[in-house]
């Protein structure tokens, strides 16, 4: 599995991808946000961090980098895109996924791990996590307040495209357990096509003992298992 | 070609929630301004730019706005736009 991961100027969770990947045995390759192509890649990933220091919206001015254009060919193609944290709020601002990131309902920076449900096995990204399943991973960020309109968030729980909610160790999505004040506990989706996902947790923060949780290790080998390790596309 | 200053204001939608605008309306509460009942944040831009008319730098700003500036899906703008020289200062 060849997946290419998109540094931005303040990206800063690049090499945990990049580590992340190489850790399950795919073969990570960087790209700089003025590329303008992508290469033979099977997966594209949009790392956290805080791109152009998060000036305009967070993710705002990532959308208009050159790589993007290629980057949206590869959604449209059907190619699978990860974006985790900036890289979620950089898909929403270009469209790729549906509503917005606004800041935390407490106006603090949020870094702290948190508990997700699994929501929807079916998808590329999930499917070897069980349903309802309780993961712990990290959280980092002061925009992370997932916004939609009612309408969409009525398409998005509809369509089985809420893949993660924040809960309580009981799995229950209760106020207390949201840590940005996220409409309807989200805190990450899929795409209409199922195959761009964006999501606030860290889950290549999750990925070793040492890191406290191998919970978030599920979403990169479900990827690793649809591409043989060192296809080389 | 004129030139002219667009005055931009980006403004979180009605209804939409505003923590920033929560927090600075705690803050008057706390000094006993609480008669306010309503605080909302936004963004103000200035932008110069070269046109022929009045309209066609408005119509340039609009675009930008819906492409840019504003996202369209938390945000509304308005745009004021004058004529202006390059000694206009920000008013």
């Amino acid at each position: 599995m060849r997946v290419a991961i998109v540094t931005f100027p303040g990206s800063n969770c690049d090499y945990d991808l990049y580590k992340c990947i190489q850790l399950i045995g795919g073969a990570p390759e960087f790209r700089w946000h003025r590329d303008v192509e992508l290469g033979e890649v099977d997966v594209v990933m949009l790392p956290g961090g805080f791109s152009y220091g998060d000036y305009l919206r967070a993710g705002a001015i990532a959308t208009m980098s050159p790589i993007m254009d290629a980057v949206k060919d590869f959604a449209k193609a059907g190619g699978p895109i990860v974006g985790v944290c900036n890289g979620f709020q950089i898909l929403c601002e270009s469209g790729l996924l549906p509503g917005a990131l606004l800041r935390n309902r407490s106006l603090l920076f949020a870094s702290r791990d948190v508990l997700l449900r699994v929501e929807n096995t079916s998808s590329i990204f999930t499917q070897e996590y069980e349903a309802g399943q309780i993961l712990r991973m990290p959280i980092a960020h002061a925009e992370g307040n997932y916004h939609a309109d009612e309408e969409t968030l009525h398409r998005l729980e509809g369509e089985g495209r809420v893949l993660f909610r924040y809960t309580d160790a009981e799995g229950k999505a209760v106020d207390s357990a949201n840590p940005n004040g996220s409409a309807r506990s989200i805190a990450g989706i899929l795409n209409e096509a199922g195959n761009v996902m964006g999501m606030m947790p860290h889950p290549e923060r999750a990925v070793e003992p040492i890191l406290g949780s191998e919970d978030g290790l599920g979403l990169f080998t479900a990827l690793l298992s649809r591409f043989s390790p060192l296809e080389t596309a | 070609m004129k030139r002219f200053r667009l005055e931009i204001r980006v403004t979180p939608r009605p209804g939409l929630l505003d923590p920033e605008g929560k927090a600075i309306q705690n803050a008057l509460h706390s000094l006993d301004y609480e008669r306010v009942l309503e605080v909302r944040v936004g963004k103000l831009l200035y932008l110069d730019v070269e046109a022929a008319s009045k309209g066609e730098a408005l119509d340039g700003a609009e675009a930008m706005c819906r492409r840019l500036l504003a996202n369209p899906v938390t945000e509304d703008f308005e745009i004021d736009v004058q004529e202006a020289t390059e000694e206009t200062v920000p008013a």
